[in-house]
């Protein structure tokens, strides 16, 4: 008989690293407040609030967000405080970060 | 203490540039150790950010010790005014003048402040990415990079979903597999497209490389205690979902990774982490005019001598850059490559350990030649795409556009490929997806590897400020 | 090895100067190959901007080649698919001070006596021409006719509109001969696939084509001018024209060996904007030249300040095939019969190309042509022995600039 081992709810990736995280903290996307832990990129905490998505292609419109995790693929392109075309894999979130769904090139025509 | 001008510059702080680093201060050159990230380790030694806590980092990863042996190298180094850890900057090009070799590189908070760096001797140790080949259903959320879920769990401690197919091909996805098990995620099966019997049909290179073999079968065994399938011969060639992720569709593929009809099996998942092994980051050694040649794997891999010494005088080159290779290959190519520097800054003879460690590699580099050949994409991959799977990501290029511009057009090789479909010309300048518009081209054996002399994006006022750094 | 059926012409070189040749050729009803080494474009066409100008070419020839070809881009754009991005968006020269003002007024009066249509601009009318433009300048003049097209989906789609019309391509085979008869007259090319018989070859092999020439037995001293070209990412449409500033005609007809920069702004349909140009000898050396992007990226700022905090993606180089007297060699070389040039186009091939076409065509058919060609005769330069100094094409012969 194979053993089995079904996923452990107290298995998490915080617990496998034997995090204890400095205190959490805040930012917005789209308006909706996302936790975020210290040292983490805006596409981390993203993720950890399930949203996988925060852009949207220039010729097709389709939903995009963070593929290759290391800052060379260009796809979680993000609005950050205005400013467009961040990449969301790379850049720590901040306290009261403003981060809004990229549309298009990210500039305002 | 060390300024801008250094004896030897070394880019890249993964495990080759960090051994090759320590090494040359060792002996006591003026390095210039120049990356990208805020913390040595490169992708592969990828750590939590301090302010995360983890105090068990070593869980995420193998040999950290190993790590941890060449931090304390640095720091003290660093501390004795040997070696200056330019942390922070992303060097954009790499140029000759005279008898330097030049770095320019983006730093500062957000990027946009320019710095020259000089040196007399480079060491390129910049690493690789992750070798993507792409399928319908590709582009939807909760499909990732394997290799970028991995980085995004050792830096960040997240998840793309809770139940992740893991597919592609190469010993990498049995690493991601159980690192993502391990961290919570239910794994129902690993998909790989080729098949792990044909590493036995080399008897004697498996018998030089014994830790290779074990840690092949820790893989195994720790997949098989988290239940996770292994599926081989076998791709994922469609994925479920209209906003996000809600499964795959995994096919049986032949000899040359043709699907074979009719053997589709959907598995449930939110998330998919995919990839094709990796592949060498050399824009800055094809700026600089290093020679190249076609590994096992079908990757263009720079044209290194035994010392690691690059086609062009004053630059080494170590680790991924010369064919993929792994850690530990990483590990002696930087420590052989600076032993080469000091050699050529201080003259003398060669130490015993230089013979050692041409040994070591030339091993691992025959297990690595194997590893490529046994992964290398099948000519028959194409035939997974529909024509509207996106190619090109940035550009949202099609299969069928592609084809339309090879079999209409007259676009024999990958550059008139993208000069007539734009395939590859979008923000990551085709790192994602040069692979598969090269083989979507044409069979062109011989088409030189794609130039970036801009190794990423810059600034135009930075750009305009760079002749002005230059006189100083 | 077998041989293929005869045909009218053979065009060697697959970049927009040979599909023009290949296109119109067959037009005119000859029957036509157009063979080369690499895919179409792959060599200074697909590194070009696609510019199509009048405005920066002094009275004269060129000029007049310009023209001609300016109308006949205008009648392709009707026949060929919208997907080569043709847009005649006018280009728009300015000037900094009131010198160089004058000189391009000058220029300007000159060229309007030749046929172009200019506009003078009054500084104040500057900013609703180009909103973006940067304060301070002194004026400018719009040259309406100036355009843009895809350069290599321009001669994709001239090749194939050949080959629907008859012509053969044949990508991906290198001529390694030139063959002639007893005579010593032209009779076709050979490639490693076969041979490909005709009593005429069009030379349109670019900056290769002084060793094309050498392959017939006759010199043409070809130099390659290096060029960089910056794309940034991609931006909302800011800049309309094709905008440059009034030095840049100067550099282009420069024989200066050393480097020159003027800036040269344009947008693309697909949202990136170009950034050029660049001039130096330096052979056919790969390499970045960090001072050379620079000063494009310092002089584009200049020009649009808005331009300054957007990225360069990319940089790149190509190589114009430069002739001594700043002309390209167009029609039968006199030395051997059955030789045509069309090469020698420097920065201007994808512009003068139909003009190019419709000469060699002329004269290959033995027709009037529809402009004096003899200002481009192919052997103006000495009778083969060699008069002009001659670079080594294949050896970078400078460091890099400073």
């Amino acid at each position: 008989m194979r053993r089995v081992r079904r996923r452990d709810p107290a298995r998490t990736p915080a617990a496998l690293a034997g995090a204890e995280p400095g205190p959490g903290f805040e930012f917005t996307f789209d308006g909706h407040p996302v936790r975020a832990l210290p040292g983490q990129s805006i596409a981390a905490a993203l993720w950890a609030a399930s949203v996988l998505s925060w852009r949207t292609t220039r010729v097709g419109s389709r939903p995009r967000g963070a593929f290759c995790g290391i800052g060379s693929c260009f796809e979680c392109l993000a609005m950050v405080n205005g400013r467009p075309n961040l990449r969301a894999c790379l850049l720590p979130a901040r306290p009261g970060d403003a981060v809004t769904t990229q549309e298009g090139n990210g500039h305002a025509v | 203490m060390p300024s801008d001008h250094g004896d030897v510059a070394v880019v890249g702080a993964g495990p080759a540039g960090l051994a090759a680093a320590v090494t040359a201060a060792d002996a006591g050159l003026d390095v210039l150790l120049v990356d990208a990230a805020d913390a040595p380790g490169g992708q592969y030694y990828r750590a939590p950010a301090p302010g995360l806590g983890a105090i068990r980092p070593e869980a995420l990863h193998h040999g950290w010790s190993t790590f941890t042996a060449l931090t304390a190298r640095l720091a003290r180094h660093r501390d004795a005014g040997r070696l200056r850890h330019l942390t922070g900057h992303q060097v954009w090009a790499a140029t000759r003048t005279g008898d330097d070799r030049v770095l320019h590189a983006l730093t500062g908070p957000d990027g946009r402040e320019g710095v020259t760096l000089r040196a007399r001797r480079l060491v390129l140790a910049t690493g690789a990415v992750e070798r993507q080949l792409p399928f319908p259903g590709w582009t939807l959320p909760g499909v990732v990079g394997a290799a970028g879920a991995q980085a995004m769990l050792k830096s960040g401690l997240v998840l793309p979903g809770r139940r992740v197919v893991v597919a592609g091909s190469g010993p990498l996805l049995q690493a991601v597999a159980l690192t993502l098990a391990r961290a919570g995620a239910q794994v129902p099966a690993l998909v790989e497209a080729a098949g792990y019997r044909a590493y036995g049909r080399a008897p004697l290179i498996l018998a030089a490389n014994p830790d290779r073999l074990a840690e092949g079968a820790r893989h195994r065994a720790g997949l098989a205690r988290f239940g996770v399938r292994m599926l081989t011969h076998r791709a994922v060639t469609a994925v479920h979902g209209t906003q996000r992720v809600e499964g795959v569709t995994v096919s049986r593929l032949d000899r040359a990774w043709r699907p074979v009809p009719g053997t589709g099996r959907r598995i449930d998942c939110d998330a998919l982490a995919v990839g094709h092994g990796l592949v060498p980051q050399l824009d800055l050694a094809l700026g600089l005019g290093c020679a190249t040649r076609t590994d096992a794997d079908g990757s263009a891999v720079l044209r290194l001598d035994e010392d690691l010494r690059t086609t062009v005088p004053g630059v080494w080159a170590a680790g991924e850059t010369g064919g993929i290779g792994g850690v530990r290959l990483a590990l002696a190519e930087g420590e052989s490559a600076a032993l080469s520097v000091i050699a050529d800054a201080r003259g003398g003879r060669a130490p015993a350990r230089v013979a050692a460690l041409r040994r070591h590699r030339r091993r691992m580099r025959g297990f690595a030649a194997l590893m490529g050949a046994v992964h290398r994409p099948g000519p028959g991959w194409p035939e997974w795409l529909a024509p509207d799977t996106e190619v090109c990501r940035c550009e949202e290029v099609t299969a069928g556009a592609i084809r339309t511009a090879v079999d209409e057009l007259g676009a024999g090789d990958s550059r008139t490929a993208k000069l007539l479909t734009r395939a590859g010309m979008g923000w990551c300048q085709g790192r994602t997806c040069g692979f598969a518009v090269r083989t979507l081209a044409g069979p062109a054996a011989d088409t030189p590897p794609d130039r970036r002399p801009l190794a990423c994006p810059v600034p135009l006022s930075t750009l305009a400020r760079a002749v002005r750094s230059e006189d100083a | 090895m077998f041989t293929r059926q005869p045909l009218d012409v053979v065009v060697v070189g697959a970049g927009v100067v040979g599909a023009a040749c290949a296109y119109y050729a067959t037009r005119s009803g000859l029957s036509v190959a157009v063979v080369d080494g690499g895919p179409v474009a792959g060599g200074t066409t697909g590194a070009g901007e696609g510019n199509l100008l009048v405005s920066d070419k002094p009275p004269g020839p060129e000029l007049d080649l310009a023209l001609l070809s300016a109308s006949l881009w205008r009648e392709l754009s009707e026949v060929l698919p919208r997907a080569v991005e043709y847009e005649q968006k006018g280009g728009l020269v300015v000037a900094a001070d009131g010198a160089s003002l004058a000189t391009l007024t000058a220029t300007a009066a000159g060229q309007s006596a030749s046929g172009v249509r200019t506009t003078a601009v009054a500084p104040d009318e500057l900013p609703d021409l180009e909103p973006h433009l940067a304060p301070g300048l002194t004026g400018g003049v719009l040259y309406p006719e100036d355009a843009q097209v895809q350069p290599a989906l321009a001669a994709a789609h001239l090749i194939r509109a050949a080959r629907d019309a008859g012509a053969s391509p044949h990508l991906g085979e290198p001529v390694t001969a030139v063959l002639t008869g007893p005579t010593g007259a032209v009779r076709g090319v050979r490639t490693p696939a076969g041979d490909l018989l005709a009593p005429a070859v069009v030379n349109a092999t670019g900056v290769g084509g002084g060793e094309f020439a050498a392959l017939a037995g006759v010199e043409l001293p070809v130099l390659p001018r290096r060029g960089f070209v910056l794309v940034t990412e991609p931006l909302p449409p800011l800049i309309r024209h094709k905008v440059y500033a009034a030095e840049y005609v100067a550099d282009v007809s420069s024989a200066s060996a050393a480097l020159q920069t003027s800036p040269v702004v344009e947008g693309t349909p697909a949202g990136p904007v170009l950034i050029g140009a660049s001039r130096e000898r330096v052979g056919f050396d790969r390499t970045l030249s960090v001072p050379v992007i620079s000063r494009l990226a310092d002089a584009a700022a200049a020009l649009f300040p808005v331009l300054g905090s957007a990225r360069v993606m990319r940089a790149y180089h190509g190589f114009r095939p430069y002739l001594p007297d700043h002309l390209p060699a167009i029609g039968p070389d006199r030395r051997v019969s059955g030789l045509f040039h069309a090469c020698g186009h420097e920065g201007a091939g994808i512009g003068l190309a139909p003009a190019t076409a419709a000469l060699v065509t002329a004269a290959i058919r033995g027709e009037q042509p529809p402009l004096d060609a003899e200002p481009f005769r192919p052997d103006r330069f000495g009778a083969g022995t060699g008069q002009q100094p001659r670079q080594h094409p294949a050896r970078p012969t400078r460091q890099e600039p400073r």
